[in-house]
């Protein structure tokens, strides 16, 4: 407990908690988070956990995070709880849920694939597999695993 | 039931879809046998939409609705047409489905025929899409197993070519999967069948890869030959070797059993040579000749009574 406390309360934004230890970065990554943002961002990294052994959290300061901003941290961290914080206090607390079907979240790996046009259709895919993950392209069928996802 | 449904996958026909159309397409069969046409579909509008050549396919659907007395419309270049002029295929597509009972359309990228169903207020056909499905194709070869062998469960099926790009053989392992059959793929290294087909596939155990086609050859109940495109390999000595090493000649054939079928989804180029044409296993012939009544039987499922 207490070296999650080295990070600083924050005021108002979204703390990202139960995150699988390693996959932190990753989390930051599909969030869009460089340099120059206008935002602080904290991750603790290996932190020791009494359900995970260790795990990550990240603090984001003055963001909240949209549906497919979740669905994309659901992806990685199948477990992670999102606190939202308002004025120092949790104002909401809950689990990532994975979906059954992602809509507009991530582009088909498959570079042929009609949905990689300039048509107007959102990316579509289908959960086959939650561990390991696996999820399919409604379009062109094609399956992609955790790497093909986020590399 | 296939009433009004978009067939984009061959997931999409079930088993006992597949084998109602098989015993309507004996039926279309014996009416094309008699020289006869039907008006079962009388005055419906077929659109065929090819965004890539294909003469046996584009043929044999039009002669398929012809046969059942209704007619085609067809943009003779629609590549040069539509897509010159930016449109996307979701608009195109709800043109031809304003004009149309029912659309076929074959197009170069993957998923092409799902976006097509989705757009369209008239059912799609998928002629081939990419290296995606071509569920059609997978329909026939299926029939011509049944017709030619009697019996599609039970058979040793060795598949031999390029098994990484070929979309026929995609779809016809997947649908395969589902019967009682043992599968034997041939292939180079670098034409094997990729994972992702693999992950369809819930049982892999009666699959079997092999490098060459001596070891199967004399077990086989069907031979199902694909051509491998030269622009696959970069090297050309390489792409000599391996046509040379996976053609099908007389001799190979000597050895196969005498009521086995060798199959092709054609145009051959130097897989089997013409000196195989006029022997007893020769059915790529015949295969290509079941896609009108196989194609026959699907349209007619669609938007027939
Ligand atoms: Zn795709």
């Amino acid at each position: 407990m207490e070296k999650t406390l080295r990070i600083s309360k924050i005021r108002d934004g979204t703390v990202i908690d139960h995150v699988p230890s390693g996959k932190g970065i990753r989390v930051i990554g599909v969030l869009g988070v460089h340099e120059d943002v206008n935002y602080t961002v904290s991750v603790a990294i290996h932190v020791p956990s009494n359900k995970m052994g260790f795990k990550d959290v990240i603090k984001i300061e003055n963001r909240f995070l949209d549906r497919n901003e979740l669905d994309m941290i659901s992806l990685i961290a199948p477990n992670a709880t999102i606190s939202i914080i308002r004025n120092y206090e949790i104002s909401e607390k809950f689990q990532v849920d994975l979906p059954s079907r992602l809509v507009g979240v991530i582009k088909c790996k498959n570079q042929n694939c009609i949905t990689n046009t300039h048509e107007p259709v959102e990316s579509e895919f289908e959960i086959v597999s939650k561990h390991p993950l696996v999820i399919r392209c409604v379009y062109c069928e094609r399956t992609m695993g955790e790497r093909d996802i986020f590399s | 039931m296939l009433k009004n449904k978009s067939i984009v996958s061959i997931e999409d026909v079930d088993s006992d879809d597949l084998n109602d159309l098989f015993d309507l397409a004996d039926s279309m069969l014996k009416t094309i046998e008699k020289g006869g046409s039907t008006d079962l579909l009388n005055s419906r509008i077929m659109a065929t939409l090819f965004y890539e050549p294909s003469t046996r396919t584009r043929l044999s659907f039009e002669s398929a609705m012809h046969r059942l007395g209704g007619s085609v419309i067809t943009v003779s270049d629609v590549k040069t047409s539509s897509v010159a002029k930016g449109e996307t295929l979701a608009d195109t597509i709800r043109m031809a489905s304003s004009y149309s009972d029912i659309i076929v359309i074959r197009h170069p990228l993957e998923g092409a025929a799902r976006l097509a169903s989705k757009f369209a207020n008239k059912p799609v056909i998928n002629a081939g899409d990419g290296s995606g499905q071509h569920p059609t194709q997978t329909i026939l070869d299926l029939y011509t197993i049944k017709k030619e062998t009697g019996s599609i469960d039970g058979r040793v099926i060795t598949m031999v070519g390029d098994l990484r790009y070929g979309r026929t053989i995609h779809s016809l392992i997947i649908a395969l999967s589902k019967y009682d059959v043992r599968i034997n793929l041939v292939s180079p290294q670098i034409l094997k069948l990729p994972d992702y087909v693999y992950t369809k596939i819930g049982d892999r155990s009666r699959i079997k890869e092999y490098d060459d086609l001596s070891s199967v050859i004399e077990d086989t109940d069907v031979l199902y030959v694909t051509r491998i495109q030269k622009e696959r390999f970069t090297d050309q000595n390489e792409y000599q070797s391996v046509i040379g090493s996976y053609s099908v000649d007389k001799e190979l054939v000597s050895k196969m059993k005498q009521k086995s079928i060798i199959m092709h989804p054609l145009p051959r180029v130097d897989e089997i040579r013409p000196e195989v044409d006029e022997l007893p296993q020769a059915k790529y012939f015949k295969q290509a000749y079941y896609g009108v009544p196989v194609r026959m039987a699907l349209i007619y499922r669609i938007l027939g009574e």
